[in-house]
């Protein structure tokens, strides 16, 4: 695309642009390190991972004041105003994403002491499988890839899956053993909000539609979490001791 | 307007942009002046009660295009129109046709305000003299007071109609100049950058009063604010070269537009 005539304009979109870079890979950094946090055990990462995230609500700030001027001052048309509502919109997710990233980090402190079991394999697989659907959103965004951002879009029904397996194990631990329902809960929140993030990223991919076709999409994503409806009856052998 | 009326209002001017009946239309509108050409196969329809912005770089051709709807091209010796413009299925440059009357029915506001050096009475009571509308001094004072009233100027000007028109502030007489044109009751009124000599208030108005009018008239404007045409319109087509590059609702214009060098003239990339 040709450039602005007038090289401010331009600069001012790059700056945005560049800021929304450094967001996503900050909210990319926060999302690994809080799955490993967890999945290692490592309370000083998690640590760390927490404090980070003033980093990205500070870049959210940023941004919107930077999309504010430029629409105060330039009144962007056409590509522009569709870069700057997109700006907008990424990084109110990637926020999003930043705070349960940093939410899954904290309780990586928690479940520190406990025995984490077998569930914690499937809360890693999840975990990678979410961080990849981040990545690959964010490559999208960067290359202006709208049919690769669909491609992610497709994905999440699988993240969705995932939890729902993680939402029935858990259960079952929790009446096996009763003395595993703290552990269990805070990591059925964990997977909670590791499927929140997969929907946030999601959402950037339908930024990354309009975005680059102007339109927004007209079907429904596939939805694939059913844990709302999901109930599990006690065992019949297994009684809770009063 | 009450509240009521206005939300009726609302959904018409946003969607049913394409449903409004064709009042003008034009097809394959060549314009050569001399042995330049000046315009390339133009077919474009202006709807009723909607208002259709022009925009395109200096030298487009939008204002060759809009002189080309009521003829004003005839007046420029070596100016020659071909293809077909049409005013309610009529053939406007059929040889049958009074051109005096086409531009009664298709009126034009300029650039800049031309009130004629007489009173503000005489500025709006010229026309409807002329083609014999009013029969009567009462007749006339009605059309004079309600042309002003349409125009918004009759509040600042009643107490005053014997000064002359050109007295009058800057944005006054552009309102007067439009109160002129909708005087001879036209059916279209097409401006070529009314706002462009009037600053941000006057202009405001300019925009509020062609907001209100286009439930009467069919209106084509000519602008190089982009902002204005995304404020005032409901249909924008861009040229460019002579050449109608684009034309579309004016939303999808200004947010979506299909071709590239629409979307590099809006965003303020053309080199």
């Amino acid at each position: 695309m040709q450039e602005h005539i007038v090289t401010s304009f331009e600069e001012a979109l790059d700056n945005i642009n560049e800021s929304l870079a450094r967001m996503g890979g900050l909210a990319e950094k926060q999302l690994a390190d809080a799955i490993e946090a967890i999945t290692r055990r490592d309370v000083a990462l998690a640590e760390r991972t927490v404090a980070s995230d003033k980093q990205i609500d500070a870049l959210e700030v940023d941004i919107e004041a930077q999309a504010l001027r430029l629409i105060a001052l330039r009144q962007p048309m056409a590509i522009d105003l569709r870069e700057t509502i997109s700006a907008i919109k990424i990084s109110a997710d990637l926020e999003r994403i930043g705070d349960l990233g940093k939410n899954v980090a904290k309780r990586a402190m928690v479940v520190d002491q406990a025995s984490p079991g077998r569930a914690m394999q499937g809360l890693e697989r999840m975990g990678r499988q979410v961080l990849t659907q981040l990545k690959e959103v964010l490559d999208a965004y960067a290359q202006r890839d709208h049919e690769r951002a669909m491609i992610v879009w497709r994905r999440d029904e699988e993240i969705d899956e995932m939890y729902n397996s993680l939402f029935r194990e858990l259960l079952t631990y929790m009446m096996e053993d009763p003395r595993t329902i703290s552990l269990c809960t805070h990591l059925l929140f964990v997977a909670k909000n590791l499927e929140r993030i997969g929907d946030h990223s999601t959402n950037i991919a339908e930024t990354i539609q309009f975005l680059v076709t102007g339109e927004t999409i007209g079907e429904a994503r596939p939805k694939g979490d059913t844990t709302s409806e999901t109930s599990m009856e006690f065992p019949p052998d297994a009684e809770p001791q009063a | 307007m009450s509240v009521a009326e206005n939300i009726a209002e609302t959904p018409a001017s946003k969607s049913t942009v394409t449903d409004m009946p064709v009042k003008m239309e034009t097809r394959d509108v060549n314009v050569f002046y001399g042995d330049k050409q000046a315009l390339f196969d133009v077919s474009l329809d202006i709807r009723q009660n909607q208002v259709t912005s022009l925009i395109g770089p200096s030298g487009c051709g939008k204002s060759t295009y809009l002189r080309c709807l009521n003829r004003m091209n005839d007046v420029v010796d070596i100016a020659r129109v071909t293809g077909s413009i049409k005013l309610d299925e009529e053939d406007i440059y059929d040889p049958k046709v009074d051109v005096v009357e086409i531009r009664a029915r298709i009126g034009m506001v300029f650039q800049k305000p031309n009130p004629f050096p007489k009173s503000i009475y005489d500025n709006i009571a010229y026309g409807p003299k002329i083609h014999g509308i009013a029969a009567t001094k009462n007749e006339m004072d009605e059309i004079v007071e309600v042309s002003l009233k349409r125009a918004g100027l009759w509040e600042e000007v009643k107490d005053r109609l014997s000064e002359p028109g050109t007295g009058l502030s800057g944005g006054q007489q552009q309102r007067l100049c439009i109160a002129r044109a909708i005087a001879v009751s036209p059916e279209v009124i097409l401006m070529d950058e009314p706002c462009s000599a009037l600053d941000p208030i006057a202009t405001a108005r300019i925009e509020e009063l062609i907001d209100e009018i286009k439930d009467k008239y069919s209106i084509v404007i000519v602008t190089h604010s982009m902002q204005q045409a995304a404020r005032v319109s409901q249909r924008t087509a861009f040229f460019h070269l002579g050449i109608l590059v684009e034309e579309g609702d004016t939303e999808q214009i200004f947010t979506n537009p299909r071709d590239e060098r629409t979307q590099d003239y809006i965003t303020g990339r053309f080199g």
